[in-house]
């Protein structure tokens, strides 16, 4: 009974405290920015202006929710719903700490996979629903990237499979103990990060909503929360890109004399940091840069170190 | 049902309120308005001519072919991934053949100009342009 109640108070926790991650986000990211270039950011609403994501909350609520007379309905209102729902689903199989968790799948691996394959059709569908010539282009880059770097990502995480020797993120973590993945999955992490800050569209590789070209991309005809919903679909996925490259190369929960969850939050929180950085100090790609970075590089990165790695857990068995 | 499925099945159905919730709640909330440009597409202030339903570049396509390669062959690697240990060195070399077919399937398309976005580059081509008249 006493187990019932602690899981369904998990359940409860990681829904609310991943919606509210984004909502901090909003104003961390604002707040760091500023610090990298020496101005002040969002600071009068509360302390520390750490009350500017609910008020642009109640805005955004209570802004026109137009629908375009000329775009495919039900299409459009799903679009934004699409991606939110799956970058919510991949945190069902997150461990956050020993037992903290929403379920421990022993397919937790290839789940992810298939949410993150699920959200590229939110990016494709909204920009091809509106009927607008920007967000046509928008979309179809975005399906261009998601599909591409979907392929490296699910490769380069191949080595960490097996070293662990199971899709489910709770043994990889235990098998951790000794030395992180990072160390000796370095080229795994390199090509995992590349990829996914590329599926989540973030800086330096948001192409798809490339501003300076095409207004705001696959999302030029929304407003009003269903814009809301891709920008807190976006936050979602700079939390779960964090959760995961903590949970796959830096040990997880693993860490002395702190608590593991708050192992789990404090290198999340740094790896959060470090990709707000990366947009404060790298200028977009051109979109056949992109495409080059992946399959010329990452692609043949990500088969030689499947290869060296097997080879390695064999002769070490 | 293992109680896994559940918490699973209760995860969703409390995610997916979430995003329905969101959806209604703007459209409950917002405001409504309309003026002489309100139902027309976005583009940049300048009057829409035409619809968007318009043909776009077959590279597209052709990214969507690869994909389908690659990550088809990538469930392969997947599930011999997960089995490295039972398989031993006859699943190793099994998977090294394959891995093999893999490389010479990206070099080929790599020769070929597959991967290269914008001007083609293939070679032995009459039609194609070239070095001179592409600058």
């Amino acid at each position: 009974m006493r187990e019932i109640v602690f899981h369904l108070l998990v359940v409860v926790c990681v829904l609310g405290g991943t919606l509210s991650m984004a909502g901090a986000l909003i104003w961390l990211e604002r707040r760091l920015l500023a610090l990298w270039q020496d101005r002040y950011g969002p600071n009068r609403v509360g302390p520390f202006g750490l009350f500017q994501p609910v008020a642009d909350a109640i805005k955004i609520f209570t802004k026109e929710d137009w629908i375009p007379p000329f775009a495919d309905r039900a299409v459009f209102v799903a679009a934004p719903a699409v991606i939110v729902v799956t970058v919510l689903m991949s945190f069902a199989v997150v461990p956050f700490a020993p037992g903290v968790w929403v379920a421990d799948l022993n397919v937790g691996l290839l789940f992810l996979f298939g949410m993150s394959s699920l959200g590229a059709y939110s990016l494709i569908l909204a920009g091809w629903a509106s009927n607008n010539k920007y967000s046509l282009i928008g979309g179809l880059r975005a399906a261009a990237q998601t599909i591409s770097y979907e392929v490296f990502m699910g490769l380069s995480l191949m080595g960490v499979v097996m070293l662990a020797g199971s899709f489910s993120l709770r043994a990889i973590v235990e098998a951790q103990q000794g030395v992180w993945f990072c160390v000796t999955q370095f080229p795994a992490l390199v090509v995992f990060l590349i990829a996914g800050l590329a599926e989540t569209h973030r800086l330096p590789f948001d192409m798809p909503e490339a501003e300076s070209e095409l207004v705001a991309g696959f999302h030029s005809e929304y407003s009003g929360m269903k814009f809301g919903m891709f920008f807190v679909g976006e936050y979602l996925a700079i939390t779960l890109l964090s959760a995961l490259a903590t949970v796959l190369f830096f040990g997880g929960w693993l860490g002395p004399v702190l608590p593991p969850l708050v192992w789990f939050v404090l290198k999340t929180g740094a790896l959060i940091c470090g990709i707000i950085l990366l947009r404060a100090s790298l200028p977009r790609l051109r979109f056949d840069q992109l495409m080059s970075l992946g399959w010329k590089i990452l692609l043949p990165v990500a088969l030689l170190n499947i290869v060296v790695t097997g080879a390695i857990a064999l002769l070490g068995k | 049902m293992t109680p896994e499925a559940w918490y699973i099945l209760l995860y969703s159905a409390g995610v997916l309120s979430v995003a329905v919730g969101m959806v209604v709640v703007s459209f409950v909330l917002g405001q409504r308005h309309r003026e002489r440009a309100t139902d027309e597409p976005y583009e940049s202030g300048i009057a829409t001519t035409g619809s968007a339903r318009l043909r776009f570049s077959a590279r597209f396509y052709l990214v969507a072919m690869l994909f389908v390669i690659f990550d088809l062959e990538a469930v392969f690697i997947f599930s011999w991934a997960v089995a490295l240990r039972e398989l031993g060195w006859a699943g190793y070399a099994a998977a090294l053949v394959f891995i093999g077919v893999l490389v010479a399937a990206l070099v080929y398309e790599w020769r070929m100009g597959a991967l290269d976005w914008g001007v083609a580059k293939r070679k032995n081509r009459s039609d194609a342009p070239s070095e001179e008249t592409r600058k």
